[in-house]
């Protein structure tokens, strides 16, 4: 656990900073008249790589330019770092930082089955904020010698073994740590280094898994994450996992043995810290949480439904380095289905390979910012489809069935559904930089499809990283500023589930406006309407679908509540669920146009002529 | 103190790719894993001279020996079957376990499966691990020039005078031959046509475009390396057999390397890069298509070794932009065009997008002077 140099309730500044693979992020916090909020960000690119091979020289430059916008002096003028505490001149009182630089925190995992052991050691290393290179398992369908392969050609920074209950099977798992062990994995950073291996599986096998592993490589037990098999427990996993990442990992990698010096808190992998954000909303706000991170190379997925935390990351679906992947992996159709304009296809392709060469240009043009508004809904769509493979009901617990369930196939793989989703909340710098928040709105509703009410969100300037590590030692500074300076409220969604021909009555709703006027609204399918209601203010809702649609309690019943307001306002969203886009091609280009007209998302004149 | 208005646009800076006539052009060729290294310093090398090898263990085989005798239930008993032990060297086929009961009626017998030497007995799982031989590594000089560092156990860095030019994109490893020009001028396409058996074993010059067919006989010919401007996307995606996912590129094996010096789509090659080439046409080059956007830029190159001393190979570490620097426009709408800044706003100012951003104004070549987010240039380094 970190000391801290001053007690929290006498501390005015903190700094936090997030090493990207491409951009140190700093954010400068200050408490003033009793309430923290954030004051200023000062970016420079990350100094990871050759020829400069020393992360805090891009620390240095972000904080310098934080010195630079407040006059406020942070660096200790012998460059030997931050200085901590603030000394009524110059320092802050904490200082933390997050990072994802050289590739952050990439790991194989293990168990015995793919479905269970196997499964629930991915979870944890992604709730890890890890990358999972590959999930090996007994019955994965490889053969041994394709596995020994495999981790060959793998370097990993760790390895997460895990298999058996307690008790349990012992000669398969010591089967799979043979084979690991055969393997001689090297770590990625370094050779002369040993690679951590962290075993969670079943505790019978502790010595001699001891035996086999001890010598060779750096090997930390933890408790079992599937004890029996009803239950998950990641949290030893994880904890150990972070902990391997700062000892191990990071103090590998150029100049971080110095940054670790710095801060306060242990460094943790920005994933991570993305994910605490998210925890941090769903505790607040006691409701289900989908957030999304779209990064450049990759989309992070984070859920926490009913208090169960899961992450996924796609790692190579993203906005600039991983577009052309997103092309590769949803196809060019998909991503031109969005488009309300005709443009070649080897244009669309060759401008999205351009981006992925090129990847700090950003759109000029009008008809270039909806090509890559085009590809967010994909690359979303994909994390979120990702997403609900690895968030999944425990496999191998025997679930009660009503006949029911058996009837309407009610027992899905995954427990992510959208009518149960309260939240969503989206980063990253296509959202972040969208030149209309209205823009992110709908195509977050577009890619993830939100059914019922739902609140939707998106961080302001990038620092959910930076707020989830502060969250884990100073939570009220961290959502004093979260709820003031960094969550931006896009608005509520409206959305029935059912499906109708256009023109089909699909809701009445009635809004008493924060003034005691009344808006109602009779909406059909096919359509999209939105409401001005601005950020922080709400209004009383009576939701009443027609027959054949659902908005949460049932079909054609009738729901009342609040809707939270937003820079977008409220969207009531006719288009069905699964949402309606018409196969024709003209059809479909008019329906896009009206509802981003109805959105007001692009200039209309200039819209108008691209199509 | 005093707080002032941030921006939130993070620093956009694209660096640009360097077309030089002659530079110290420095090399590290570095082992996997550590091992000899072959070279001292001072040391004149050619290409393909090996510069550090080292043996890299050889693939295990796991045999599940107790399984095959029929006493898996027992893997405790497998020492006493054992007919090597740890670190016994094994031939293929000879035998390494098993029994012969009742005067020989009653045998069996496991053969290794490969030469190698025993590793693991385990009597957890009753399965023998047997590492193979050693398996070979070694680097070579990939460029020819001067050992000027030797790398403890790891390699050597070499160095030597040539012209450097940095494509944007490529695919295929590092490879050499005679510099050949294919067409006369940067704004034609290499065509099949254009392509004869000759040209084998060459890194052959095209124009504006590359197609599918070219790349076909290049393939077919034998030719060591394709450079163009521009090639479409579609013609990539079929030469390669698959659509190119992430920017992570040099493991391909399709017979050649492709150098990309613009991007895709029809694109000039740059006057100065086309016209660098052709004034060494005739010379050997090192080309290496491998292409790494993220984490530590890795661009395709062209290295023309040819003993002229140049500029320093210090990399300039910061260099920014001012009136006059020569740049290059890589988005729409005005993708491709080549100028001079002509001003640097301070102030943030919309684009069509309506996003407000930091631009710069470009006097194009036609003397036309156009607005573009500072983000989508790249400086020529002159």
């Amino acid at each position: 656990m970190a000391t801290l140099r001053k007690p929290k309730e006498e501390m005015q500044y903190i700094l936090a900073t997030d090493t990207g693979s491409t951009t140190t992020k700093a954010r400068f916090f200050h408490k003033r008249d009793g309430e923290w909020r954030f004051l200023v960000a000062g970016e420079a690119p990350t100094t990871v790589e050759a020829p400069y091979e020393d992360v805090t020289l891009g620390v240095r430059n972000a904080v310098r330019e934080v010195e630079e916008l407040t006059g406020h002096k942070i660096l200790s003028p012998d460059g030997s770092g931050i200085v901590v505490p603030y000394d009524g001149k110059i320092g802050v009182d904490l200082y933390c930082t997050t990072s994802s630089a050289g590739g952050g925190l990439q790991m194989m995992v293990a168990g015995l089955i793919k479905s269970m052991t196997a499964e629930s050691a991915n979870r944890a290393a992604l709730g890890a904020g890890a990358i999972v290179m590959d999930v090996l398992a007994r019955d994965d369908d490889r053969r041994p010698f394709q596995k020994i392969k495999r981790i060959r050609s793998l370097r990993p920074d760790m390895i997460l073994l895990a298999g058996g209950e307690d008790g349990g099977a012992s000669a398969h798992v010591m089967e799979l740590a043979e084979l690991i062990n055969a393997a001689e994995p090297k770590a990625r950073l370094g050779v002369s280094y040993e690679l951590p291996i962290v075993f969670a599986g079943n505790k019978d096998l502790r010595p001699q898994i001891s035996d086999l592993f001890g010598r060779k490589f750096a090997l930390t037990i933890v408790e079992n994450l599937r004890p029996v098999l009803a239950v998950e427990n990641t949290e030893p996993a994880r904890r150990a996992i972070h902990e391997l990442f700062m000892e191990h990992v990071m103090s590998h990698a150029p100049g971080y043995t110095k940054l670790m010096k710095w801060t306060d808190i242990p460094i943790m992998p920005t994933p991570a810290g993305e994910g605490m954000a998210m925890q941090l909303i769903a505790e607040t706000y006691k409701e289900n949480v989908l957030g999304v991170g779209l990064g450049g190379a990759t989309t992070n997925v984070y859920s926490v439904v009913d208090g169960r935390f899961v992450r996924s990351v796609s790692a190579n679906l993203g906005m600039s380095y991983s577009v052309t992947n997103v092309m590769k992996e949803a196809g060019l159709s998909n991503i031109m289905r969005w488009l309300p304009f005709k443009l070649d296809e080897e244009d669309v392709a060759s401008r999205l390979m351009n981006k992925m060469i090129r990847p700090t240009t950003i759109p000029q043009t009008l008809e270039d910012l909806i090509v890559e508004h085009s590809v967010a809904r994909e690359a979303l769509r994909l994390g979120l489809e990702h997403h609900k493979t690895i968030a999944t009901r425990l496999k191998g617990v025997t679930v009660d069935r009503s006949i029911g369930d058996v009837f309407q196939q009610n027992i899905t793989e995954t427990y992510i559904d959208m009518m149960s989703i309260d939240i969503i909340a989206g980063t990253g710098g296509l959202l972040s930089h969208a030149p209309w928040r209205g823009q992110s709105l709908l195509i977050l509703t577009d890619a993830f499809q939100p059914e019922g009410i739902t609140k939707m969100f998106q961080d302001s300037v990038f620092m959910m990283p930076h707020l989830g590590i502060l969250s884990t030692v100073h939570r009220e500074a961290a959502w004093n500023i979260f709820d003031k300076d960094c969550l931006v409220r896009l608005g509520t969604c409206v959305a029935p589930t059912g499906a109708g021909r256009i023109g089909d009555p699909v809701m009445t709703v009635e809004l008493e406006m924060p003034e005691g006027n009344i808006v109602k609204e009779e909406m059909k399918f096919g359509e999209i309407k939105r409401i001005d209601l601005r950020e922080r203010q709400e209004a009383k809702a009576v939701i009443t679908p027609h027959k054949g649609f659902d908005v949460g309690e049932g079909l054609g019943h009738k729901i009342e509540g609040t809707v939270m307001g937003g820079i977008a306002g409220i969207m009531l969203d006719a288009r069905g669920r699964p949402l309606y886009l018409p196969k024709d091609d003209a059809e479909r280009k008019q329906f896009l146009l009206k509802w981003f007209d109805a959105m007001d998302l692009y200039p209309v004149d200039e819209l108008k002529e691209l199509a | 103190m005093t707080s002032k208005k941030v921006s939130e646009e993070a620093y956009a800076y694209t660096p640009g790719l360097k077309v030089k006539r002659a530079m110290a052009v420095t090399k590290a060729r570095r082992l996997p894993i550590p091992g000899e290294v072959c070279v001292k310093k001072g040391d004149e090398v050619d290409y393909g001279t090996v510069i550090a090898k080292t043996l890299v263990s050889g693939d295990p085989e796991i045999v599940k020996v107790a399984a095959i005798l029929g006493f898996s239930s027992k893997p405790a008993d497998l020492p006493a079957y054992m007919k090597k032990k740890v670190g016994d060297k094994v031939e293929k086929d000879e035998i390494i376990a098993g029994y012969s009961v009742l005067f020989g009626l009653l045998k069996k017998w496991v053969q290794s499966p490969i030469d190698g030497v025993i590793e693991l007995i385990s009597t957890v799982t009753g399965q023998v691990v047997i590492r193979g031989l050693p398996i070979p590594v070694e680097v070579d000089s990939y460029i020819p020039g001067k050992v000027v560092e030797v790398l403890l156990r790891e390699g050597a860095v070499l160095e030597t005078n040539a012209a450097f030019i940095q494509g944007i994109f490529g695919i295929g490893g590092e490879s050499h031959g005679i510099i050949k020009m294919g067409v006369e001028s940067p704004n034609d396409e290499l065509t099949q046509d254009h392509i004869k058996a000759e040209h084998r074993g060459m890194v052959l010059v095209g124009g504006s475009m590359v197609a599918y067919e070219a790349l076909r006989k290049a393939a077919e010919v034998g030719v060591s390396c394709v450079v163009s401007g521009g090639i479409r996307h579609n013609d990539i995606k079929r030469f390669m057999g698959e659509e190119i996912g992430v920017a992570i590129t040099g493991q391909e094996e399709v017979g050649l390397s492709i150098i990309i010096t613009e991007g895709f789509g029809r694109m000039k090659m740059s006057q100065r890069t086309f016209d660098l080439l052709k004034s060494f046409e005739g010379y050997n080059a090192a080309v290496n298509g491998s292409t790494q956007i993220r984490a530590g830029v890795l661009r395709p190159e062209i290295i023309i070794p040819h003993g002229a001393t140049g500029d320093s190979a210090v990399e300039e570490l910061a260099s920014g932009m001012v009136p006059g620097t020569p740049i290059r426009v890589i988005r729409q709408p005005y993708f491709g065009a080549i100028g001079k800044v002509a001003n640097l706003p301070v102030e943030l100012q919309q684009i069509q997008t309506r996003s407000r951003v930091r631009v710069l104004d470009v006097k194009i070549e036609d003397g036309k002077i156009v607005t573009v987010p500072r983000a989508n240039v790249e400086i020529i380094e002159e």
